[in-house]
């Protein structure tokens, strides 16, 4: 297979993902266009990887994966003590630190 | 001949010792700072003694401290030097001045701060032995900062009266203007020899083939240092400030304002003697200067009522009277004079200083008169005084000042042809003047009736012993002058001989004198309204010595308000308008572009997302276009 079709489909993902994470308001969703974005990076990552016949680029998606899964601790932690105190996942709702 | 003399440190230390321990005892034990400060000044006093008898004919005690500064071929150490000249300046300090620290125990008694008084006052002992001890030019001007600091501080002694505080203000702002020159001098000295130590200075000069070509330069920096001595020793034009000094207390007055300090500097232009030596402009201004100091000085002296304005009018004249010897190369006639002005003068503002202290604080003559009664030990060492500085033989003035004036009439310099009869005929009469302004004070204060209202007293035996001494000193001191010019032989230039003339003839020359003094006795014990009628037909004479010749207005007129006037323009204009322009300008920007930047901060995460989305397209795009 072409690396080309990899790499239109890391791209839809990634754009997709970017839309989202633009577009939504609800924070949970936009979490998981983050996590969609790092996923179509992974792609990319992968289909280089074997594209090159070398191994670092797999290597690569295992650390995106650990910062991934680090990401996804803390950033849920944030949004459930936000919800705790503002009953909201919406993201607008939580601009009142800005002077 | 010189040798290594380590005690020669004590000198100037032991009152830095005594300085400190007055204060800080003081702060709980406010009665023993005066008598610490006084043994400290007898110590040092004592020092001085044995390094002038170990001092042998034309040697010299050096010590060097330690090697200050050397920048470039400049190598300045912290050299305190003994010689002849050092050894007379330094026994009438620390003599004089212990003399004045006893006589302060009792005339500051009741002051509340008198710790500050009398650790100022030691600190002033300090920086003026450091100013006749210092080797070099810059070790002097140490001690001459060090006394300008002291007087500016013991004349605004009593800084809640504001018109005292500004006194001290204007004193050390005159004085400024002469050290400014003073540096200048140093600087030039500096740039064109290589060195400011006085011997090693005195060998270059000495050593220089050709003179002619060096003699601009010397002019310039004789004239740069004589500037620094007009600040200092109050001659015309910077002579303003010492009339207004006489806001201290009055031994202050005494020490530093009649016996010391103001002679810094005729000592300075005798210690520097090698460079005027060459340079016969500079004398010519100095003696032009110097003789119109002592006569004007000394006829605004006649129409002053404060017993201390007196005085003070009085010391910038005798002061005048110092530098005419110095101009005309009589170096030891100026030390001369120097030394017996110190006896007499101190004599007559501690004199002036028991008779306020009997009238509780009066100081206008007018309120005075008929002490003599009542203050007799004062009334006797003042008139014995009065005598001396009238310069009627015996006493100790009439061998300085006809040793002045003479030396005066055979000066040879060129560039006075034809001003100097002028000068000799100013002087001679300045010298009269001077007998009848102090009788005139002497009577208005002793004699007649007494006009105040309070109940004057002798002052008590601590302020009566200095007072007594000093008189003493003052009566007989004229027999020594031979004996000083052969004390200061080489160390100063020979200059002229000593005229030792008996009793009888001395008499017979002082008849000027004597003159003076029996009119003003006339005028002002047996004729008491004559002196307002004679005031009243010259009105316009009276008025220009009363109003101090406007000098204080016209300096007012041409230097202080157009320095106000520019102060003012730098203070609104560019201080106000650009410095602080500037500085509020750059918070004033920040501020703006704050403003402008803070609508992007919207607190959106859609927003920054956005935006960050946009950026890295751009980046993006940048990338692939390269």
């Amino acid at each position: 297979m072409a690396i080309s079709n990899y790499l239109a489909l890391a791209a839809a993902l990634f754009a997709i993902g970017c839309f989202g994470v633009m577009s939504r308001r609800n924070t949970i969703v936009v979490f998981m266009c983050i996590e969609l974005m790092l996923n179509a990076v992974n792609l990319t990552f992968v289909a280089f990887s074997k594209m090159h016949g070398e191994l670092s680029g797999q290597i690569g998606v295992f650390f995106v994966m650990v910062v991934a899964a680090a990401e996804a601790a803390v950033g849920l932690a944030i949004i459930i003590s936000v919800f705790r105190s503002t009953l909201s996942v919406e993201t607008p709702d939580s601009s009142e630190l800005r002077l | 001949m010189m040798s290594v003399d380590t005690n020669l440190a004590l000198v100037p230390l032991l009152p830095l010792v005594g300085s400190l321990a007055a204060f800080l005892v003081g702060l709980k034990a406010r009665n023993l700072s005066g008598w610490i400060a006084s043994l400290a000044s007898i110590a040092s006093f004592g020092v001085v003694l044995s390094l002038f008898g170990k001092l042998g004919h034309g040697a010299t005690f050096e010590y060097n401290l330690f090697n200050w500064f050397s920048v470039g071929d400049l190598s300045v150490d912290f050299m305190l030097r003994f010689d002849a000249l050092t050894a007379v300046m330094c026994l009438v300090i620390t003599g004089v001045g212990s003399l004045i620290h006893l006589y302060s125990v009792a005339y500051m008694h009741e002051d509340e701060s008198k710790h500050r008084f009398f650790s100022y006052l030691n600190l002033f002992l300090f920086s003026m032995l450091i100013l006749v001890l210092g080797g070099n030019l810059l070790v002097l001007f140490i001690g001459w900062e060090g006394v300008g600091l002291c007087s500016y501080l013991l004349i605004g002694f009593w800084f809640k009266n504001l018109a005292y505080a500004a006194a001290g203000r204007k004193a050390f702002v005159v004085n400024r203007i002469g050290d400014a020159g003073f540096l200048l001098a140093i600087f030039m000295v500096s740039q064109w020899f290589g060195t400011i130590d006085f011997v090693e200075l005195a060998q270059k000069i000495g050593a220089i083939d050709n003179m002619q070509s060096y003699i601009p330069v010397l002019t310039i920096i004789g004239i740069c240092l004589f500037v620094g001595a007009a600040g200092k020793s109050a001659q015309i034009p910077l002579y303003v400030w010492l009339p207004d000094a006489m806001a201290g207390p009055t031994p202050v007055s005494a020490l530093i304002h009649a016996a010391t300090m103001v002679t810094a500097g005729v000592y300075m232009m005798a210690r520097a003697n090698f460079i005027f030596e060459h340079a016969p402009y500079a004398m010519a201004i100095v003696i032009v200067i110097s003789v119109l100091t002592a006569f004007i000085a000394g006829t605004t002296a006649l129409t002053q009522n404060d017993i201390k304005k007196v005085l003070a009018y009085s010391t910038v004249s005798q002061l005048g009277f110092m530098f005419m010897a110095a101009g005309s190369g009589a170096y030891w006639v100026a030390i001369f004079h120097v030394v017996t002005h110190a006896f007499f003068k101190a004599c007559l503002f501690l004199g002036a200083g028991s008779v306020i202290h009997g009238c509780h604080h009066e100081q206008d003559m007018r309120h005075m008169g008929g002490l003599a009664k009542l203050m007799p030990i004062t009334f006797v060492t003042y008139l014995l005084s009065t005598l001396a500085i009238a310069g009627i033989a015996p006493f100790s003035g009439y061998w300085s000042k006809h040793a002045i004036v003479a030396a005066l009439g055979s000066n040879t310099n060129p560039y006075l042809v034809g001003v100097l009869e002028i000068a000799v005929v100013l002087a001679s009469i300045t010298a009269v003047v001077t007998a009848f302004y102090m009788t005139r004070s002497l009577a208005m204060t002793f004699f007649g009736e007494y006009r105040g209202h309070e109940h004057p007293h002798e002052s008590p035996i601590l302020m009566t012993a200095p007072l007594v001494i000093l008189a003493g000193l003052a009566t007989v001191a004229g027999y020594y002058g031979g004996d000083l010019a052969h004390y200061l032989e080489g160390v100063l230039p020979k200059g002229p001989y000593f005229h030792k003339e008996s009793i009888g003839e001395a008499l017979s020359h002082s008849w000027t004198a004597i003159a003076g003094v029996l009119a003003a006795l006339v005028l002002y014990t047996k004729l008491r309204e004559i002196p307002g009628k004679i005031y009243k037909a010259l009105a316009p004479i009276g008025n220009l010595l009363t109003n101090k010749y406007y000098l204080d207005e016209i300096f007012g007129a041409l230097i202080v308000r157009p320095l106000e006037g520019l102060a003012r323009l730098l203070w609104i204009k560019v201080d106000q308008g650009i410095v602080d322009g500037t500085v509020n300008g750059t918070a004033a920007v920040v501020d703006v572009s704050g403003e402008v930047v803070r609508s992007f901060q919207t607190g959106q995460i859609r927003t920054y997302m956005v935006l960050m989305f946009l950026g890295m397209v751009a980046l993006m795009a940048l990338y692939l276009a390269l």
